[in-house]
């Protein structure tokens, strides 16, 4: 990232070995050339598609190569993704749809194609196993990978393995990447943001103190909106005015995120990468095209997410036993209601009833536009649902839930619906998969 | 309002009381006490709008008159306060405080008008009846732990109460069930409650009867109607809502045909329970027990720690058998098992089983297996 030419590097294109003060690759002309000071000694890197969901689209449909892309639900939903050339015009993700179009009228709004994203990003996570056994998903499109120790089976340092990596998914999978590559987590993610998309980025341990002073607080992981309003009341805004106090100030008044500024500011940042780390919930959300107040809207959908989220504790093999309802009103405030259950579920059926119950009570007019269910409190499924002794129908409605799942593995979901779904055409578009 | 009385009576009176306040509270009245001064007495009355307890005590009267003062606030107060000291409460005379003197402290409190104060002992009692402290208290302590804490089948949060006849005539009978295990206590019915409408106390209600319950030798009274409840314990009356709704028909859970009888020492089944559940710090573990002639083998198995097994002599003649049951339900039955023996009815590993003392059966347990 440094414009000092002397330094060690190679072509990402062809993996020659740089020679100094060329600005291009001497074999093969190419300008993208990496170097860094401790280039053959970093091991940790984030790894994140660029754009994905619309990368795969255009990947599928040639024809939108060349023209702005978005995927996201209807009119009245966000943006989950847009592409590079509608970013140009100011579309970002999680911009409701609306402001998105009047930003990029002659966008192209695609609906997303959950199943052929997560086929996808299945495919990208096998290249990254073969790169190193910690890969640590984030998400369906981003991970850590851990590489060091990995020289001699690569025959290769990290970098230029990872830089492999990288050209091998534009050749075989068709997608582009950004790789950021430091010494810890932190940086290896803030690394992978810098240059996207195709980027390449090295952050070293000399560099970290003064390439993180000039940015701002909301770099660091765990600093949102709120809290960044609220040290900037503090008079904080950049990360080098935290490098300059001490962690007993930080901790005494922010607590424990206190210490996680401290440490992170100064590039210290001890986690490690922890492949297959368990999800801790899983749920399914939806943002409505219209906003919603009476029962009679928000039940189906509440239904149909149900039956979402059961699906996949079920494939998972998982089961949960807190149920999690989350709201958002017209005025974008967010409301979250718990309810733990005396042992795990699975099904649908119990999914949706407490979710009912928690429902019910957050129904007084208020309009949402937005309503999800998730589980947590994940644990393996050989408890759930035990046999209930004053709720005999409770047995009866499980043995009806797993003969819906035989038919609807059979000849699709739309084959068979309950009464609260059925005609009601509504769109449940997932918004997230598991959360970490 | 100006009332002087001892430190103890005011502090026994008001730990009856204030236990009802909600630590928090959107409406602020609720947050209060309400004091009131008459005759020769102090009366004290807090409630939760589902829940009343008033409790009178002997007092010093010089000007009779009431207010509300927050509750916790002034229990903890008097709770400080050196033991044997004379404590005065006078409310100023524009009423928007009051004043709390000990010996040498002096606390002033704010007041909210009485007349705000809520007040729930409204409506008629269809049933009257009195009733050893003894055995309300047994009826309670047998089936209060099977109360369900689930919102959502609200009719399970609390004691089903009601009187039915049985073999040796009427009987006061209490149940309650949270979908996993089942509690039923009997009692002979006192003469009053013939005709009573079946009733649901609310757990909170429940653990507040329990705790007044606490002298033997007293005779309570308890008033009933279809929606409220109120029982009269010495100098205090708690008065309660029910839970309105219908408690499910409990008696087609109890299973009649189980016919594999196993016989245990409460003590030593329990012990040995509790041992072998250690290897699981998680709840809802289940222990497995395998029976077969005058044998019982409990194993746990926790697939992040490993394992543990206990054999025990035990009374069973039956086929051998293996049935897992959560660990800490097996427990909370043996725990109010009052004979030295339990006797388990078993039909197979997927149904609902019997527990009952070996003594008799004025109380059951039924319990659901887990899948082991």
């Amino acid at each position: 990232m440094s414009e000092t030419t002397h330094l060690p590097g190679f072509c990402r294109d062809c993996l020659r070995p740089t020679r100094a003060a060329e600005k291009r690759c001497h074999g093969c002309g190419s300008p993208r050339l990496v170097r860094h000071a401790e280039i053959a000694k970093l091991s940790l890197a984030h790894v994140d598609c660029d754009a994905f969901y619309a990368t795969v689209e255009k990947r599928d449909n040639p024809e939108l190569v060349d023209k702005p892309v978005i995927i996201g639900g209807g009119r009245r939903g966000v943006v989950s993704t847009c592409c590079y050339i509608a970013r140009i015009s100011g579309v970002r993700s999680a911009m409701p749809m609306f402001k998105a179009l009047e930003a990029c009228p002659d966008a192209i709004v695609i609906k997303p194609n959950m199943e052929k994203y997560a086929s996808v990003g299945r495919d990208v996570r096998t290249l990254m196993q073969e790169l190193t056994p910690l890969v640590q998903p984030i998400s369906i499109d981003e991970a850590f990978l851990d590489l060091a120790g990995t020289e001699l089976l690569h025959k290769d340092s990290p970098a230029r393995t990872l830089a492999r990596f990288a050209r091998r998914v534009e050749d075989e999978i068709g997608i582009t990447l950004s790789v950021g590559l430091s010494y810890c987590k932190f940086l290896a993610k803030v690394a992978s943001d810098l240059e996207k998309p195709r980027g390449y980025s090295v952050i070293g341990k000399a560099e970290a103190m003064d390439f993180l002073a000039p940015r701002p607080v909301s770099t660091i992981w765990g600093v949102g909106k709120a809290f960044e309003a609220q040290l900037a009341g503090d008079g904080i805004k950049t990360v080098g005015q935290l490098q300059k106090m001490e962690i007993d100030t930080l901790m005494r008044r922010y607590g424990v995120m206190g210490k996680r500024l401290y440490e992170l500011s100064r590039g210290d940042d001890s986690r490690t990468v922890h492949p297959n780390e368990a999800a801790k919930s899983v749920s399914a959300e939806t943002t409505f095209n219209t906003d919603l107040s009476r029962s009679e809207d928000l039940v189906p959908v509440l239904r149909a997410l149900s039956e979402k989220v059961s699906a996949r504790l079920k494939k998972a093999e998982i089961a949960g036993q807190t149920i999690v309802l989350k709201l958002k009103t017209a005025d974008f405030k967010s409301r979250t209601r718990n309810h733990k259950l005396d042992a795990p579920t699975q099904l649908a059926d119990r999914i949706f009833r407490t979710g009912l119950h928690l429902l019910e009570r957050e129904i007084d007019g208020t309009r949402f536009r937005l309503l999800g269910i998730g589980v947590t409190d994940l644990t393996s499924p050989e408890q759930a649902d035990p046999a209930d002794l004053v709720d005999p129908l409770a047995g009866r409605r499980a043995v009806a839930e797993s003969a819906i799942d035989k038919v609807r593995a059979k000849f699709g979901k739309a084959a068979l619906e309950t009464g609260y779904t059925f005609g009601k055409g509504r769109e449940t578009t997932p918004q997230r998969d598991r959360d970490k | 309002m100006r009332v002087t009385l001892e430190r103890s009576n005011l502090l026994k009176s008001l730990n009856h009381v204030h236990r009802v306040v909600e630590r928090r509270n959107t409406i602020p009245i609720l947050s209060n006490v309400l004091l009131k001064a008459d005759g020769a007495s102090l009366e004290m009355k807090a409630t939760d709008l589902d829940l009343e307890i008033t409790e009178a005590t002997a007092a010093m009267v010089e000007q009779a008159g009431s207010t509300t003062v927050p509750a916790h606030l002034l229990y903890e107060i008097v709770r400080k306060l050196s033991d044997g000291s004379e404590v005065a409460l006078t409310t100023n005379p524009d009423g928007n405080s009051m004043t709390v003197t000990a010996g040498r402290s002096k606390f002033s409190l704010q007041c909210l008008p009485e007349a705000d104060f809520p007040d729930l002992t409204a409506g008629a009692f269809t049933h009257t009846f009195r009733i050893a402290s003894n055995d309300l208290k047994m009826l309670i302590d047998r089936t209060q732990f099977a109360i369900s804490t689930e919102e959502t089948r609200y009719y399970l949060n609390g004691i089903f109460m009601h009187a039915i006849e049985g073999d040796g005539g009427l009987k006061l009978r209490a149940v309650a069930t949270d979908g996993h295990r089942l509690a039923r206590a009997d009692i002979e019915a006192p003469s009053g409650c013939e005709g009573m409408p079946g009733i649901i106390v609310p757990r909170k209600t429940v653990g507040e009867m329990q705790k007044l319950l606490d002298d033997p030798d007293v005779v309570v009274t308890v008033e009933v109607s279809e929606a409220k409840i109120r029982l009269t314990i010495g100098s205090v009356v708690l008065t309660s809502k029910l839970i309105d709704g219908t408690f499910p028909d409990y008696q087609r859970v109890i299973p009649s045909g189980n016919d594999k009888e196993l016989t245990v020492d409460c003590e030593t089944f329990a012990k040995a329970v509790d041992r072998v559940s250690t290897i699981s710090s998680e709840r809802g573990r289940a222990v497995k027990l395998a029976l077969d002639a005058g044998q019982l083998t409990l194993t746990v198995n926790n697939p992040d720690s490993g394992s543990a097994t206990e054999e025990l002599a035990v009374g069973y003649d039956a086929d051998p058998l293996e049935i897992g049951f959560n660990a800490k339900y097996l427990l909370d039955i043996t725990n109010q098992l009052s004979g030295s023996e339990a006797v388990f009815m078993l039909a197979d590993p997927g149904s609902p089983t019997l527990v009952r003392d070996s003594a008799g059966d004025d109380a059951l347990y039924v319990l659901m297996p887990m899948r082991v």
